[in-house]
């Protein structure tokens, strides 16, 4: 009882990699026999790759303008031109990359201020559980796009301002997803052993309570930056969002306001749509995948 | 070891209400008396057995001494400081001399850790080693509770329950405790590693003369290990004795139904007293008036029903036998 033993036949260094494996190696190994989430962050890693050599190996500059205006795909321009002659297939990687780092920054805001928000209304419980779930339950009693339309036209609309407007909206979900995981990791034993222990507050919550919270924020996670990019498409879409000349997915659709272009110009938003989509789809994918790879009933 | 006996810990009168709230239109604030006026003294180097039933509030007085709990009243002295009315940070130093053991040992692990992290970070927040001489202190820890040199590199699920027990130990024994407050450490247990890890303890209190709270449900482990045992019900001590008086001869009717209730080897030799309850026990928010057993003690009288029977006590011994039924012992002395 007190030996680990091997089982006999076993190969050793097998049995002792398993055995050794850390928490993350085992999601990871898991993670990958989730057939489309993987494909997905594969697809995910080749668009990033892309997104950074395209500056390198395109001709033209994303705000470039050339001779050839509202063009046909060609061997010049693979994805044609745009009304004032702008490449497009530079456009589309380089809004593409916008359009993901806005995403990934806004849900990084909104992660950080709903898991601080969720740890310290969970941990603490009386009146800051109180004030941070009613500030919670305003902010999420607004209708959610006239909020991001509001402030992006009291704060004006522009890349960084969107990165902020969409984080601060984003995080009660986040919030109240900590908040009651953190209740019931605060009676578990190991968390009152710490208390028992007298160790600081803050090691409780950061190295105690956290760790056994990241799974379902990082699921949460990836949900939220799904919903991100559609709404930063649908804020540029309207003009709101990310300003000309800059590229972003949902501003290279704004041309398709105009209806000669939807119908006798398909290359102008055709591209940009379908990459919305798959972009939006494979961070869901991937949540998908570290739903299963995290799900305790698989584990182990 | 009786000849000088020194209180490490001694407990006054302590409370622990829960509000509870009444269901109807009109809620009244009610009270869960879970501990209610509890009074006793653990002597440096014995080990204290407390029974009771599930409610009994005995997990509470545990938990009050180890302060995951704030008491409602009453004083908790360690080494004649009073706990209860320290300030959070200065009982932080204190705290670290009494430790807990916790019942369920799948959950007193963090599942995200190594056991190198689990056993290191509170010895090294509290500066008992520094990062030079930590390996020498963890590979001492596992040898105290004969766990294998490997065990640090791995994680809480990879040990069988008993380890993980073991582990639970070495985990309070890392802050260099005096006290251990040991919360039914062996009922989620197979039977066959009860005994090892009962074992276990005896040897640790030897070798690093540790005084122990064992807090039990039934009476079978705890009389192997306790020296004095303390019978709780609804949340009042009912008895205190050495376990042999206590098993040979007790003094409340209580005691010897939970001694009657104790499963024996060989039934048929079971002799003298025996009685069985009926009912159930009960409820803490509206506890019975007087005497709290006297809704289901056999020899209640009308007395029971209005009078609370102070813990007295009543034999003198060298070791203090404390009973709270007086009713008991004066029929007692009228059959004799």
């Amino acid at each position: 009882m007190q030996q680990a033993t091997t089982a006999p036949g076993l190969d050793r260094s097998l049995a002792e990699r398993i055995s050794h494996e850390t928490y993350y190696q085992t999601v990871f190994r898991r993670f990958r026999r989730h057939r489309p989430g993987f494909i997905s962050l594969i697809f995910l890693g080749l668009m990033l790759l892309l997104i950074a050599v395209t500056p390198l190996l395109s001709p033209y500059g994303p705000n470039q303008i050339t001779s050839a205006f509202s063009a046909m795909p060609s061997a010049e321009h693979w994805l044609g031109t745009d009304q004032v002659g702008r490449d497009m297939l530079t456009r589309l990687m380089t809004g593409s990359g916008i359009s993901l780092f806005v995403a990934l920054l806004a849900t990084v805001v909104s992660t950080l201020l709903g898991v601080l928000l969720g740890l310290a209304a969970g941990y603490f419980g009386g009146w800051i559980d109180i004030i941070i779930m009613r500030v919670t339950d305003i902010v999420m009693s607004f209708p959610y796009l006239l909020l991001v339309l509001v402030a992006a036209a009291i704060f004006g609309p522009g890349m960084w301002n969107i990165v902020l407007i969409l984080g601060f909206v984003n995080w009660p979900g986040m919030a109240r997803l900590v908040r009651s995981n953190v209740m019931s990791l605060r009676g578990v034993n190991y968390v009152q052993g710490s208390q028992v222990a007298g160790m600081p507050t803050i090691y409780i919550l950061f190295k105690e309570i956290l760790p056994n919270t990241i799974a379902p924020v990082l699921i949460y996670a990836t949900s939220v930056m799904a919903q991100t990019m559609l709404d930063e498409a649908a804020l540029s879409f309207l003009g709101m969002g990310v300003q000309a000349p800059t590229a972003s997915l949902g501003n290279l659709l704004n041309v398709a306001q105009s209806y000669t272009i939807l119908e006798t110009k398909p290359w102008m938003w055709l591209p940009p749509g379908l990459m919305t989509i798959l972009l939006v789809v494979a961070v869901n994918f991937i949540g998908d995948a570290l739903r299963d790879a995290f799900d305790p009933r698989n584990l182990q | 070891m009786a000849e000088e006996r020194k209180v490490l810990l001694r407990v006054e009168n302590l409370r622990k209400y829960y509000p509870a709230h009444s269901q109807g239109l009109w809620p009244v604030k009610e009270f869960v008396k879970a501990v209610d006026d509890v009074s006793f003294d653990i002597y440096e180097g014995e080990t204290l057995g407390l029974v009771g039933e599930s409610g009994s509030g005995k997990s509470t007085v545990g938990r009050q001494l180890v302060a995951l709990e704030k008491p409602d009243g009453g004083s908790i002295l360690y080494r004649g400081t009073d706990l209860v009315k320290m300030s959070d940070r200065a009982i932080r130093e204190i705290r670290r001399e009494i430790q807990m053991v916790f019942q369920d040992p799948n959950s007193s692990l963090n599942p995200r850790k190594h056991i190198r992290e689990i056993l290191a970070e509170p010895m090294l927040h509290h500066k008992l080693v520094d990062k030079a001489g930590l390996d020498k202190a963890l590979q001492e820890l596992l040898d105290l509770v004969s766990l294998p040199r490997n065990t640090l590199g791995r994680y809480p699920y990879e040990f069988s329950g008993g380890q993980r027990q073991r582990l639970g130990i070495a985990k309070a024994l890392s802050l260099q405790p005096k006290l251990l407050v040991l919360d039914e450490p062996v009922s989620a247990l197979d039977v066959s590693i009860q005994a090892q890890i009962l074992n276990l303890l005896r040897d640790l209190q030897k070798e690093l003369k540790l005084t122990y709270l064992f807090i039990a449900h039934g009476l079978g482990a705890v009389h192997y290990i306790s020296d004095r045992i303390a019978v709780m019900y609804l949340g009042k001590i009912m008895e205190v004795a050495t376990g042999t008086e206590l098993f040979c001869e007790p003094r409340h009717p209580y005691t010897l139904a939970l001694k009657s209730a104790d499963p024996l080897p060989d039934p048929a030799r079971r002799g003298g007293l025996d009685i069985v309850l009926e009912g159930e026990v009960p409820s803490a928010v509206n506890p019975p008036s007087g005497c709290r057993f006297h809704t289901r003690c056999p020899y209640a009288e009308a007395s029971c029903r209005t009078d609370v029977p102070p813990l007295v006590a009543v034999s003198n011994g060298d070791i203090p036998h404390l009973a709270a039924c007086p009713v008991w012992q004066r029929q007692r002395e009228a059959r004799q």
